[in-house]
């Protein structure tokens, strides 16, 4: 024995980056002493669903390619997703731009510089019909990127499947309308949190009755994790936000059972493989306990935690590009030995700028790769059973029990957010990383080791400046062009309902949304009524 | 003494991501600068505002978004109406390398883009402060 300890000790000093690794060398079954099959992981598909939401996962159908996709006009964009579904894609992603997120109009001042830039500009249900010109929304499932303005996004998607003769019922999709996670972690958010909250309880009792097979939202660990989090505070964090979600729909007076079946998850998939996995399976396991303990849903259906998946975008690195398609690569594989539902890739030059149609395509192929040649979709969690994953799931679970528990002592995520906890806790991780990677105690290949001298990269996407001045040009028009008296009184109607706390709002955007007021119009409403978010800023 | 390097780190435009901003104030901070964090959403006059009021050294620009070839010469023009032409302005972020040079032509005085480490932010600020 002393020989052998004498010799991982010499080899430790010589590596001293693999010393400090936070986890064993080796896991025995001594690391997962306790651990009841049938309690604890149990049949994928059945409760606590460690093992998948599904029986059958990805021997009854791959997971949904879902690429991410969004940039300049909705004639750019549309052109973008028919070309993604062309290629083999299952289904569309939409990527708006700031003033779109933030519920500004492209002729605002403060849109000035931004319009069309991180993703396709829609000021009014006329962009909406050009972004889904010649897709047929019965076939195709869509999700939408959108958060503060998230019912009125949906409204118009409503309205342009209406006009195309399909029925609220027949829609597929999400929108990610996950407020929380905009004040921790993403920015974009409008409103105070108490409007914030009525408007996706709103949005959860709307589509229960007229839309139901709508994911309300997509709690979204995705950008707490860029931000900087761990992965353990990444579902941490973002299930403590869908406890608060369900908390607020309860209190709405909504049946828990009615809901939270469309609720979805949004997880990123970072660069250690088998970390992600036991994350995933972690998560599963937290939130059906969630569901059923906590809050005593019965239906199957309301405790499984399906989950879109997203390869880690802070991951890529802008020093030789190539090397991020294995990246993407790796991170495929741990979303698809996680179990997820949906997936988008990162294109390679996405440190540097939004990707090109050749670099999207590379990111496709690499998820159709892992799905028909790799195996890794062939058995369902392959990987359970492992001593280092089912330890390591044990541990992420732990980890996030206790974090719930502080948020929960504390009043529950919105009163955490409300005191910059999540946001320091996010942020002493991110500074964490950072001196890890100076000191080289983290290695990332091509930035802290085995550099090159680079050549300037070539052929990057960029997008029109006058992408502006055209969406300014539209909005002229359709104000000339459209029934404003109608326009004005939908706005009355909708100014009406914001200050009757009982109205769901739903129906009023969409009537709005109909006659064409722009998105700018009807946030520009709801910020009267409910005001603006001021941030907690904390260093 | 002599006095400490002020240094204001903001965010303009409509920008959520602030990893980054944070991540360099808080390495500015501990290599000795005062630091000041606009938090998100700050329009050019707001910012050229809190650097005067401040009366900082540096101004230390943060974008991920695109739209710093509209924002980030704004900002140098307006410290200039304001007389403030001794203060160093910087940028960083999600910066294609094809407009850094019309950045600097702005008057920007350096661009640090994705994997820079804060080590540099500091050396290049310690020796380009007037």
């Amino acid at each position: 024995m002393a020989e052998y300890t004498g010799k991982v000790e010499k080899s430790l000093a010589k590596f001293p980056e693999r010393k400090n690794l936070a986890y064993n060398r080796l896991y025995t079954p001594l690391d997962i002493e306790g651990l009841d099959y049938e309690k604890d992981l149990s049949f994928p598909g059945q409760y606590p669903f460690t093992r998948g939401v599904q029986p059958t996962m990805y021997r009854g159908r791959f997971w949904t390619m879902r690429m991410y996709a969004g940039f300049s006009t909705a004639e750019e964009s549309n052109k973008r997703y028919r070309y993604l579904l062309e290629s083999g894609g299952t289904g569309l992603s939409c990527a708006f731009d700031l003033p779109t997120q933030i519920g500004y109009d492209s002729d605002d001042a403060i849109a000035e510089g931004e319009v069309g830039k991180v993703g396709v500009a829609i000021d009014s249900l006329a962009d909406m019909e050009i972004l889904f010109d010649s897709i047929d929304l019965g076939k195709v499932s869509t999700s939408m990127t959108i958060n503060a303005p998230a019912s009125v996004l949906l409204a118009m998607y409503i309205a342009v499947a209406e006009k195309q003769g399909v029925s609220p019922d027949k829609l597929n999709g999400t929108i990610q309308n996950d407020i929380l996670k905009e004040y921790a972690a993403r920015g974009t958010y409008i409103f105070p949190p108490k409007p914030s909250m009525r408007l996706i309880t709103n949005i959860f009792e709307y589509c229960s009755k007229s839309v139901p097979n709508w994911n309300t939202i997509s709690i979204s660990g995705y950008h707490i994790r860029e931000a900087g989090s761990t992965a353990s505070q990444e579902i941490a964090f973002t299930i403590a936000d869908g406890i608060a979600y369900v908390d607020a729909a309860i209190k709405a007076g909504l049946n828990v059972d009615d809901f939270a079946g469309r609720l979805s998850f949004f997880w990123n998939a970072h660069n250690n493989v088998l970390e992600e996995v036991a994350k995933f399976r972690a998560s599963r396991r937290v939130w059906a306990k969630v569901m059923k303990e906590r809050f005593g849903a019965t239906n199957p259906k309301s405790w499984m935690l399906r989950v879109h998946t997203q390869t880690a975008g802070s991951m890529l690195t802008a020093q030789q590009p190539d090397n991020n398609v294995v990246r993407v690569a790796l991170q495929t594989a741990a979303a698809v030995l996680g179990g997820t539902q949906s997936l988008h890739t990162n294109s390679k030059d996405e440190a540097l700028a939004l990707p090109t149609e050749d670099s999207v395509r590379v990111a496709l192929r690499t998820q159709q790769i892992v799905a028909y040649e790799s195996g890794l979709a062939d058995v369902v969690d392959p990987l359970a059973g492992s001593y280092y994953i089912e330890a390591l799931t044990n541990q992420i679970e732990k980890e996030a029990w206790e974090y719930i528990g502080k948020i929960d002592d504390m009043g529950g995520a919105v009163v955490a957010i409300e005191k910059g906890y999540i946001q320091r806790e996010i942020q002493e991780s991110a500074y964490k990383w950072q001196m890890e990677v100076e000191n080289k105690q983290r290695i990332i290949v091509g930035v802290n080791q085995f550099q090159v001298a680079e050549k300037p990269i070539e052929g990057l996407l960029r997008v029109d400046a006058s992408v502006g001045e055209l969406q300014k040009k539209k909005l002229a028009d359709l104000r000339a062009r459209r029934d404003n008296g109608a326009v004005a009184d939908k706005l009355a109607a909708l100014e009406a309902g914001c200050k009757d706390e009982n109205t769901n709002l739903m129906p009023l955007i969409l009537e709005a949304v109909k006659v064409y007021a722009t998105l700018g119009e009807i946030c520009g409403v709801m910020r009267k009524v409910f005001g603006e978010y001021e941030a907690h800023v904390s260093l | 003494m002599e006095k400490r390097i002020r240094v204001l780190v903001a965010k303009p435009g409509l920008d959520g991501h602030d990893r980054g901003a944070k991540v360099v104030a808080r390495a500015l901070r501990d290599a000795g600068f005062e630091v000041i964090y606009t938090g998100l959403r700050q329009t050019p006059e707001q910012i050229v505002e809190a650097a005067l009021q401040e009366d900082v050294n540096v101004v230390a620009l943060s974008l991920l978004s695109g739209a710093h070839n509209h924002l980030f010469p704004r900002i140098v023009a307006m410290c200039k109406e304001k007389g403030m032409s001794d203060v160093l302005i910087v940028g960083g972020g999600v910066i294609p390398d094809a407009d850094i040079a019309g950045l600097k032509a702005a008057g920007v005085s350096a661009v640090f883009t994705p994997g820079t480490p804060t080590g540099s932010i500091v050396e290049f600020i310690k020796t380009n402060v007037k």
